[in-house]
């Protein structure tokens, strides 16, 4: 039972990190088509997710976090299954943060360009990455049982998962676009409607392929519900666009997102890890929870604090509503040349 | 599981560098994020303006130094599932609720009020404005003291039981857990040398100003700020640490014999200033001592017992089976000395620039003015020294008494995949501490800038200028 609600939760919390960091991911894979080659337009671009986007990287964390707590069996089979993506999506995150925050610090005009590629390459990676590892997560590893997984890196690279990160990079630059239309104005906004225009049909295409995919991988009624009804939040969200209703449009892409996370793990149920060809050797909730006081105790931490988090991060949402355009950073880009 | 060894001497390399290079920022963000919250309170109680240009100044190298924490960081946490599956099997339903607490109380709490402070200026009450930057703060506190509770419970298991079926450990008391008597000495340990390293690069690079004429009033404020912070920092640590030593003669009787390369049991030991011996012999050629040092520091009692190596070895011998439980000597013994002598000469300079400070002089001076700027480096020494003991003197065990590190590596995973991600986490570690370093000493070299009017500030027009240039 309390097993139960921890496979829940940590589903929850993977799909906070989606669904924030999927914006992060595509306006940063976004920032040279969106904003262009002047300079003011790039900070808004970036302004947009600036104060935020670290704070949503902790949703990563806290769901590693709670995948070591709450089920040690699933962190080290699948941290260690996936070792090489897993350092590939290490190695962008890095390049990522990095590049956000040296950005504005850089002194020339050339750091700022190295930064710009690094800000594209640490968002437009991970998206593709962590859609591939997830995809064969659903799809199953080969383990021993011992539940250590054999197939290496190469093995990750199978079509159906290659396509989960196709539609995963594109979710997240749909994601990202929408996002930018809604928290900016001018000349950047309407590059973003521009963006999601040409994005929509083919992020379209994708979704419907890879979750009627799903659906024949794993198979399973819970699943296929939770992906059909993610694929009408993205028909919404087009719809929304249409008439030019950013928010609601928002509230699609981040809905189309939440629901098909949410679709991986009603797809993975009552697994964890599925063995790939050999399902007794498959990492059940169960086999991999830790024992009844360690969830009690985090169920406690969990029940106590996210409400105190969720309320302080909605609050530097709110403080940070305001949308952006170039020309009003253009005087304090001015001054940052001085200081 | 026994893997082969070169195996699980690369994951070894893997963690000890990637931990180390984290904790080169780590102490910085702690310490500077603290002391920055210190000078916007100033400024904000007296209105004084000068206190708001040291905030904006210090502040943007703390955020250079913070992104370099953040980052490395996320390794460490993935890590222990990629390279060190077979402990995180073991161990995970201890050790990871509170790396599951430090996220989701501390990161988020860090990270969001981080946010808030670097793009709030403008937006956020004077008042609210200075809450966010004590919440980060209080957020990288936090985060130590958990991940401080995780580490000390590998130095000494407490509040689990070994579960028959599975073999692993679980938890019995989180409280016994965070309460961890180990942890009650280490984290005031690592606290005061987190402070210790914030004040002295403060120091340090005020002086490098100073020294040069630049702006003199202005660092000089800096300097006698970070001088006191240094001065009790300092002692925070040697007393801390003496409380420290006491406890791990307790309960790891075989770190404390190893770091002062005692091989024989003595009464009324004494502090070991320099030894040279023969490991496989199991005795000192030349070791020049402080006479009944080492058991006061141990005991608190001049003529206290301290067990030897030897002593300790057949114990465990007995108690474990047999096996080599004593740690690479040579890397304990020069660590600790380097730990405790860097941070005593630290304090020496502490005080002797303290006592220059009388009646409201700066320091100065041909030769303790440099000094100062090089002595910036002993914290970071120090740290290294104090981990590398404190890590490697538990060796050969990943969690003592219970799990060996050779059979905490992952089994699964290749030798060569290990080589690759060293050599990957080597070659980008090294760019960003090249591009790090220099993005700090060029905004650290800066003139700071004079406020121009009308900016606003704390949501209402203050004597500003440059503010934006902490964000992007
Ligand atoms: C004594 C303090 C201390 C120690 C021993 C460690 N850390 Fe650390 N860590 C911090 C103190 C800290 C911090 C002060 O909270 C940091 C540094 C800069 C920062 O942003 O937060 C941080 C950042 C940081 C982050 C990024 C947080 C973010 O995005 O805001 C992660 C995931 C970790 N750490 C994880 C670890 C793990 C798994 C460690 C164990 C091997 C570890 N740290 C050792
Ligand atoms: C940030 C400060 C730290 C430093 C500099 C540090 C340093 C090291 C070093 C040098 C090693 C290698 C020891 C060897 O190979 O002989 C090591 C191992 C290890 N440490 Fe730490 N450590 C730190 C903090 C931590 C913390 C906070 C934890 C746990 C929460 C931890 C867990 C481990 C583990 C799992 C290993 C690998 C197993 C082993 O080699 O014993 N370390 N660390
Ligand atoms: C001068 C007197 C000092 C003494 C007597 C002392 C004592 C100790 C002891 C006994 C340990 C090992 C604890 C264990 O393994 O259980 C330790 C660890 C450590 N020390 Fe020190 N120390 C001193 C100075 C310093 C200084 C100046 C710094 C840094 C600025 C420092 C930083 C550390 C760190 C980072 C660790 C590893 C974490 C820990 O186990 O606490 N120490 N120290």
């Amino acid at each position: 039972m309390l097993e139960e609600f921890w496979f829940v939760l940590v589903a929850v919390l993977w799909v906070g990190f989606f669904v924030l960091e999927g914006f992060d991911f595509g306006v940063a894979a976004l920032l040279p088509v969106i904003g262009g080659n002047d300079e003011t337009d790039r900070r808004a671009v970036l302004g947009t997710i600036g104060p935020v986007w670290d704070a949503n990287e902790v949703w990563l964390l806290t769901a590693g976090g709670a995948m070591f707590a709450a089920f040690p069996e699933w962190y080290a089979s699948l941290f260690s299954g996936m070792y090489l993506a897993l350092f590939l999506v290490l190695f962008s995150l890095i390049i990522r943060g990095v590049s956000l925050e040296y950005r504005g610090k850089a002194s020339s005009a050339a750091g700022r360009a190295w930064c710009d590629r690094g800000i594209v390459i640490g968002g437009a990676l991970p998206a593709l990455l962590f859609g591939v590892a997830f995809a064969n997560m659903v799809r199953g590893l080969e383990m021993t049982p011992e539940h250590d997984v054999t197939g290496g890196f190469l093995a990750l690279l199978n079509p159906y998962a290659l396509l989960g990160g196709v539609t995963m990079l594109l979710l997240c630059v749909l994601h990202g676009a929408v996002f930018l239309t809604l928290k900016t104005r001018g000349a950047v906004r309407s590059r973003a409607r521009n963006v999601t225009r040409s994005l929509a049909a083919p992020t379209l295409v994708a979704f419907a392929a890879f979750v009627v995919w799903t659906v024949a991988v794993r198979g399973g009624i819970a699943g296929a519900a939770v992906g059909a009804a993610a694929l009408l939040a993205l028909g919404f969200a087009v719809l929304a666009w249409f008439g030019e209703r950013d928010g609601l449009a928002f509230a699609g892409t981040a809905g189309a997102m939440a629901l098909l996370v949410a679709s991986w793990f009603a797809a993975l149920y009552p697994d964890v890890l599925p063995a790939r060809g050999m399902p007794d050797n498959s990492l059940t909730i169960n086999a991999a929870a830790s024992g009844h006081y360690t969830l009690t105790v985090m169920t406690w931490v969990a029940v106590l604090f996210t409400p105190v988090v969720l309320g302080y991060q909605a609050w530097s949402y709110w403080i940070f509503r305001r949308r952006l355009v170039g020309a009003d950073l253009a005087d304090l880009a001015g001054s940052h040349e001085t200081g | 599981m026994a893997t082969d060894m070169s195996h699980e001497t690369i994951a070894r390399w893997q963690f000890a560098i990637t931990t180390v290079y984290h904790f080169l920022f780590v102490p910085l963000t702690i310490g500077l994020s603290l002391l920055v919250a210190v000078m916007q309170t100033v400024w904000n109680r007296t209105g004084n303006v000068e206190w708001l240009r040291l905030t904006r100044f210090w502040g943007k190298l703390m955020l250079i130094n913070f992104a370099m924490g953040i980052v490395t960081g996320i390794v460490q946490e993935f890590q222990f599932g990629m390279n060190w599956s077979d402990y995180s099997r073991f161990v995970g339903d201890v050790f990871g609720a509170p790396l599951a607490m430090e996220a989701l109380i501390a990161f988020f709490l860090e990270s969001t009020f981080l946010g808030l402070w670097i793009f709030g200026w403008d937006r956020l009450p004077r008042n609210v404005h200075l809450a966010t930057i004590w919440l980060a703060s209080l957020g990288t506190v936090i985060s130590a003291y958990f991940i401080l509770a995780a580490n000390s419970w590998m130095q000494h298991p407490v509040g689990y039981r070994i579960n028959p079926d599975t073999g692993h450990a679980e938890l019995t008391s989180i409280w016994q857990v965070l309460t961890n008597p180990t942890q009650l000495v280490t984290f005031p340990h690592v606290l005061a040398a987190s402070l210790l390293t914030g004040g002295a690069v403060i120091v340090g690079l005020s002086c490098w100003h100073l020294r040069r004429g630049q702006q003199v009033e202005l660092h000089g404020r800096a300097v006698r700020l970070g001088l006191v912070v240094c001065a009790v920092a300092s002692v925070g640590v040697m007393a801390s640490g003496h409380f420290q030593g006491q406890v791990m003669t307790r309960q790891q009787p075989m770190k404390m014999a190893s770091a002062e390369a005692l091989w024989e049991t003595e009464r009324g030991a004494g502090l070991s200033l320099f030894a040279y011996g023969d490991v496989s012999h199991g005795e000192n050629k030349i070791d020049i001592k402080v006479p009944r040092l080492l058991s006061f520091m141990a005991t608190n009692s001049f003529s206290g017992t301290v067990r030897g190596v030897n002593d300790v070895q057949a114990a465990e011998a007995a108690q474990y089976g047999p096996g080599d439980y004593t740690p690479v000597m040579g890397i304990t013994f020069w660590n600790f000395r380097a730990m405790m002598g860097l941070g005593a000469v630290y304090f020496g300079l502490a005080m002797l620039g303290l006592f220059r400070m009388r009646g409201g002089h700066l320091p100065g001076g041909r030769y303790l003015l440099p000094a100062f700027v090089w002595a910036s480096a002993l914290p970071y020494l120090a740290n290294t020294a104090g981990w590398i003991f404190t890590e490697m003197g538990r060796q050969p065990w990943a969690v003592f008494g219970l799990l060996r590190t050779s059979d905490a590596v992952s089994p699964g995973v290749s030798t060569t995949a290990v080589i690759a991600t060293l050599a990957g986490f080597t070659v980008i570690y090294g760019t960003l501490a090249a591009v790090a370093l220099r993005l700090f000493l060029h905004h650290g070299r800066h003139e700071i800038p004079a406020l121009s009017p009308n900016v606003t500030v704390g949501g209402r027009s203050q004597p500003g200028g440059a503010l934006p240039s902490l964000a992007y």
